[in-house]
């Protein structure tokens, strides 16, 4: 177990006896399939994830546990991190992407009624 | 049964709709699935395939295609709309006089549910902690609201009146009573923008002459998923544009009945040389109910399927923030989630 914090922890990682840093399982606190899933899609697009998925460990806890393995003996926490960046750049664009429309939109509902 | 390119095309991009199944529905567009293909991520052909095209817009809902994202994210999107956008809502009642026929518990669950307008952005959620419970909120936390009223009989009503609208004052309690009470600098703040119910037509409580209600009120900052009454949406869905593909001419009496088994607007009929054909003209319309494949002669001239990777979304807002802004600040949650994560293994790796 990597954080251990004083009040609530948000990132925990757990090891199998014996397993390299390529096999991880992830502990997501207060987080669900929102993140867990398009995550788990921006993850799997990579070449060297073997394996990677999620599981909410019981409705009546908010935390889900997210497993990476890896081929090659790349850290786990690399695909995990890039996962992360990508799906926030994805979001980015599409934010982009939505406001351009949207601001094209209203321009175009203004026009005709002058 | 071996696959062929086109048929790899199709478990691909659609979703079939079968006469008892529904084929292709999750993803398969990773690394190492499908031969020849290359299904790594790549930023510049996601960017190069997506694209956004809002249909409707208005103070209250929208509608907008999202074309060429993978359904996890999509639905990403849709999950934080109903539970992670925030929203001030009345979490505290202090009930100081109820003498009307609804108890104090009910009253104070109808309270709540009220959507009350004031943007959530300006304000910061109270802190949850146990020894922070008994605390005042402060006016960057809380907003005050206020519900006094006191029913009485109309002195004015006609004697042989038996319409309790004509013989009773403020026999019925709407929204538009609860008045705003402005704590510390908030008057100056929130001058220009009226803070309180967003309808004014909700009927609270009935009551009778002599009954009052007297009640204080703390609005908080929430998320849906800790109550529903913090949601921002009155809804927020979305569906996978239908796609309808007629194998083979299709004319004369089955024509019209092929007409009818879709909404009205997916199938015209058109007269080709004096036979009735019909041409399908706008999947979009339809709500995908499978009627045709009860058809015997019908179901196997039709091959029914939606595209995969379009999404409409329909949003519906309660009216605290415009549609169109829920949608951006939904997109802006899942990037602060990716930023929390980020910053945890950043802290770390350092150890």
């Amino acid at each position: 177990m990597a954080v251990e914090g004083e009040k609530k922890p948000v990132l925990e990682m757990v090891q199998a006896d014996g397993a390299d840093e390529g096999c991880v399982t992830f502990v997501f606190h207060d987080e669900d399939h929102t993140l867990g899933n398009s995550l788990r899609y921006m993850i799997m697009k990579t070449v060297d994830v073997d394996f990677c998925g999620y599981t909410i460990t019981h409705p009546s806890e908010s935390k889900i546990n997210f497993r990476i393995q890896t081929r090659g003996g790349i850290p786990a926490t690399e695909p995990l991190r890039r996962g992360l960046n990508e799906l926030s750049s994805v979001s980015q664009h599409v934010l982009n992407t939505f406001q351009a429309r949207v601001n094209e939109f209203k321009e175009r509902q203004e026009q005709p009624m002058e | 049964m071996a696959a062929t390119m086109s048929n790899v095309e199709e478990i691909r991009n659609r979703v079939i709709l079968g006469e008892f199944d529904v084929k292709n529905v999750h993803s398969s567009d990773f690394p190492g699935n499908y031969p020849g293909y290359d299904d790594t991520w790549n930023m510049q052909k996601f960017q190069k395939n997506f694209r956004i095209d809002v249909v409707h817009l208005d103070e209250n809902s929208m509608e907008f295609d999202m074309v060429g994202i993978d359904p996890a994210i999509a639905n990403a999107f849709r999950r934080i709309l109903l539970a992670e956008v925030p929203t001030m809502a009345i979490e505290k009642v202090f009930v100081y006089n109820n003498t009307s026929i609804v108890q104090d518990e009910v009253l104070a669950q109808r309270l709540g549910l009220v959507p009350i307008k004031a943007d959530p952005r300006l304000f910061e959620y109270r802190n949850a902690g146990e020894e922070s419970a008994e605390e005042e909120g402060s006016e960057i936390d809380t907003i005050q609201l206020q519900l006094k009223i006191k029913c009485s009989r109309n002195p004015r009503a006609s004697k042989d009146s038996s319409d309790p609208r004509e013989l009773y004052l403020n026999h019925m309690v709407y929204s538009r009573d609860i008045t705003w009470v402005p704590i510390g600098n908030q008057a100056d703040v929130f001058a220009d923008s009226v803070i309180g119910p967003v309808h004014d037509d909700i009927l609270i409580a009935q009551l009778r002459p002599g009954q009052e209600l007297d009640i204080i009120m703390n609005c908080v900052k929430g998320v849906g998923k800790d109550h529903a009454k913090f949601s921002p949406v009155a809804t927020a869905s979305y569906r996978l544009l239908p796609e309808i593909t007629l194998l083979e001419l299709v004319e004369g009496e089955k024509a019209e009945r092929l007409k009818r088994c879709f909404s009205r607007g997916v199938i015209d009929i058109e007269d080709v040389n004096g036979k009735k054909v019909a041409k399908v003209v706008n999947s979009r319309l339809d709500t995908c109910s499978r009627e045709v494949l009860r058809h015997d002669d019908l179901k196997d001239v039709v091959k029914l399927g939606r595209l995969r990777d379009h999404f409409i979304f329909t949003v519906e807002s309660t009216g605290i923030l415009p549609p169109d802004v829920l949608v951006t600040e939904a997109i802006q949650v899942l990037m602060v989630k990716c930023q929390r994560f980020l910053n945890e293994l950043d802290s770390t790796n350092m150890e």
